[in-house]
């Protein structure tokens, strides 16, 4: 087993293990976290149900963002579910057989990688053009941009320019799920792709990232506007008891 | 007073260039200990104020789910940095919602995650200093609260929330704003932000009695601690003495009387307002609404009906239930509490008051949607009844209503500049800065229909318009009150 595999592997069990535990605990936390008042935002739904359905558009479709900015929207939307089909793409590394849906989304995933890149230029040219938007901006910011901008192009230069040996890879990754290590192809491409995606991974539950488990979490948002008819109490307004008399009476 | 230039109403609303600094010299007056020390707030900067400072944010954040979110989950996409009227009014880049955030943020950054923590400057986190304090008292005080920036993030990050936990931490280290809190300080002692006691109170009362009865003839009621009264009014103090913030008094007193439904305001709950929401600090927020259940008890009331006022609608729809409830002391068939505007329509809607459009002949009317109203609350059973209920009043009171253009009303109205704990004459540069957006919208209808007439339910919009229309050549009695108009219209005594 070359030193190389070894790292590899190691260095995805550790990014796995940061960024499941990372994001459960932030999880947890936001979710032990008492809302005290009721916040929500207009227009809020008066039921579950709307509720619901508020959330489900909102994180498919990014409906607030699209009626504040148009381009932030669109390239937004567009890198968003360009990555969604990418991911989906990838499933056929790690599945054998690989599942029929994968199998459909296949040719789709490549252009999606393009629309990705497209998405993510159009971001930075913003961050960077838009006085507001620079602004606003820290170097994590550019920083973040960069890191998935590299493993979009690493990821298209070993579809279209240095080929790797995609078997092997497969190979390696289902070897890695049952703790059963195979090569992997030490080809630079795909190394600099994996260590990217595994620093991707690594900073997720500590970076802007978390917005992905956050928005499920905010109360102006995920919150029913049934103030009047149903008492909400959490946290420091749960401790509010009161007695039905007048004052010294 | 720094002297300042009213921004031009351009043909067409434009997105300022940034101008860094711009507003930095903006900060209201501070709270003297006298102020400070009612509300539980030490009388001036405690020593060690940034451990005090660092302290007091974790605990707020530990206590609010949304606070956690908000603060972690924004991605800079700059969605909201062109939302706020006060970044439209001044270009102070920090103006912008996200970056009044950071101001918040990169603190939180700093002392409470990972990443500010050994990489501060990769994030923009800041150690807790001067500086930052500096930033902060001068610009948490120039954000209303409105939350017309959650609207358009696609988290639906809350500033009004940020800016509330910013305030409340400063007046942890003794660095509060005198405005809201003498204000609070006198609800506390006397029962309203005037600090007008009883007696008083019963003479303007009285005052207005005859007002009416000289003008209409009619003997109308205005009852002040009248036990077994059915319905208690709690309303802003400023309906008592303001213009024109009286006339909707005056409407709401007709209304009662029309439908002869018998009513009383309360000397110790006689105020509406509860600033407290403005300076983020619960303690005071669900002791100034604890009076308004004791005068309930007290009275021994069925219904509590609340006037024409922003956060006060807030405050009594959003968190009356859970700060002073559970009200099932009252007649249960009646929502808890209740909009004046909603009585008022429920009225309209069965035929039991009679209007007379043409009292209102001479006015072409407007409608400006209150901030928190429309975004912190609602009216009806129906979403989006704050906005339909108070506009169908005004077109069963007047010949011709038109509104203002779709992105400037509703949800996604512009406030009016003074809300949130600024309407101060020590912020006067910023109140008039703040209201170009709203008077970019009203100066198109006043173009386009020949609209003369401001209305709004909100007792600091009237307060503000009422300064700063001028600055924008407009005279300051085109803001009224939509029971100002309902006054104008109802025909009294020969109610079905
Ligand atoms: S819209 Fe929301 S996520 Fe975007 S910059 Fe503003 S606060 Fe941050
Ligand atoms: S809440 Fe209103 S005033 Fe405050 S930053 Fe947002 S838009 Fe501006």
């Amino acid at each position: 087993m070359s030193a190389l595999t070894v790292a590899y592997a190691l260095l995805f069990y550790a990014a796995t293990a940061i960024l499941v535990l990372g994001v459960l605990a932030r999880c947890w936390r936001y979710a032990r976290t008492p809302q005290p008042l009721k916040i929500p935002i207009p227009p809020a739904p008066t039921t579950r149900g709307g509720v619901a359905l508020r959330m489900l558009l909102e994180v498919t479709l990014f409906r607030q963002l699209f009626r504040s900015s148009k381009w932030t929207w669109l390239f937004g939307w567009m890198f968003h579910v360009a990555l969604l089909l990418v991911l989906l793409r990838h499933l056929r590394y790690f599945t054998e057989p690989v599942w029929f849906w994968v199998d459909l989304v296949q040719p789709f995933g490549l252009y999606a990688a393009f629309a990705m890149l497209a998405g993510l230029a159009g971001l930075w040219a913003r961050r960077l053009l838009v006085d507001r938007v620079r602004y606003i901006s820290s170097p994590s910011d550019h920083l973040m941009l960069a890191l998935l901008v590299a493993i979009a192009a690493s990821g298209l230069a070993m579809k279209y320019l240095v080929h790797t040996d995609v078997v092997a890879l497969k190979a390696f990754f289902l070897g890695l799920m049952v703790f059963d290590w195979r090569p992997l192809p030490a080809d630079p491409a795909l190394l600099v792709h994996l260590a990217l995606v595994a620093t991707l991974m690594i900073v997720f539950p500590v970076s802007k990232l978390l917005h992905a488990p956050g928005v499920f979490f905010s109360p102006s948002l995920n919150q029913v506007d049934d103030a009047r008819e149903r008492r909400h109490a959490a946290g420091w307004s749960a401790k509010i008891v009161h007695v039905n008399r007048a004052r010294g009476g | 007073m720094a002297a300042f230039e009213t921004p031009p109403l351009g043909e067409y609303p434009v997105i300022p260039p940034l101008r860094q600094g711009a507003m930095a010299h903006s900060k209201p007056f501070v709270a003297k200990a006298d102020h400070q020390k009612p509300l539980g707030f030490p009388g001036e900067l405690v020593p060690e104020w940034e451990k005090v400072a660092v302290t007091r944010l974790g605990e707020l954040v530990s206590q609010s789910r949304g606070l956690q979110v908000f603060l972690d989950s924004c991605v800079k996409c700059g969605a909201c940095t062109d939302k706020c009227h006060y970044y439209l009014g001044t270009g102070d880049p920090k103006n912008m919602p996200v970056a009044r955030q950071d101001l918040l943020r990169s603190v939180y950054r700093r002392y409470y995650t990972f990443a500010g923590k050994h990489f501060p400057k990769l994030v923009g986190a800041r150690d807790m200093t001067k500086d930052v304090l500096d930033d902060w008292y001068a610009y948490f005080h120039q954000c209303s609260q409105c939350r017309r920036c959650s609207v358009f993030c696609p988290y639906g990050i809350d500033t009004a929330e940020i800016s509330m936990a910013a305030r409340d931490i400063m007046d942890s280290v003794g660095l509060g704003q005198k405005y809201s809190n003498e204000i609070i300080g006198k609800v506390h002692k006397i029962g309203n932000n005037l600090g007008l006691p009883g007696p008083a109170l019963r003479d303007t009362l009285d005052g207005l009695e005859e007002d009416v009865k000289e003008a209409t003839g009619v003997e109308v009621r205005f009852p002040l601690d009248e036990k077994g009264a059915e319905v208690l009014l709690i309303t802003p103090s400023a309906d008592f003495f303001a213009e024109p913030h009286i006339d909707g008094l005056i409407g709401y007193a007709k209304v009662f009387h029309a439908a002869g439904i018998s009513w009383t305001l309360s000397t110790h709950a006689s105020e509406a307002a509860n600033f407290s929401l403005f300076i983020g600090n619960h303690d005071n927020l669900q002791k100034v609404a604890g009076r308004i259940r004791e005068a309930a008890l007290e009275l021994g009331v069925k219904r509590i009906v609340v006037g024409e006022c922003g956060h006060a609608w807030r405050v009594a729809y959003s968190f009356w239930n859970t700060l002073i409830g559970p009200f099932d002391f009252l007649d249960p068939r009646y929502p808890a509490p209740q909009h004046i505007c909603e009585v008022t329509y429920d009225l309209i809607r069965r035929g039991a008051l009679t209007l007379d459009k043409s009292a209102n002949a001479d006015k072409v009317v407007t409608f400006h949607d209150s901030c928190n109203v429309s975004r912190g609350s609602r009216m009806g059973d129906v979403p989006g009844g704050q906005f339909l209920i108070p506009r169908e009043i005004i077109r069963a009171c007047v010949e011709r209503f038109v509104d203002m253009a779709p992105e400037t009303i509703g949800e996604a109205t512009f406030c009016c500049g003074g809300g949130g704990g600024l309407l101060t004459d020590d912020l006067v540069e910023l109140r008039v800065k703040g209201a170009l957006p709203r008077m970019q919208a009203l100066q198109q209808v006043v173009e386009e229909h020949g609209v003369n007439y401001l209305a709004a339910i909100c007792a600091i919009c009237k307060s503000q318009f009422t300064k700063v229309l001028p600055y924008y050549k407009h005279p300051m009695d085109m803001i009224g009150s939509v029971h100002g108009l309902v006054s104008n219209a109802i025909v009294l005594g020969s109610s079905k």
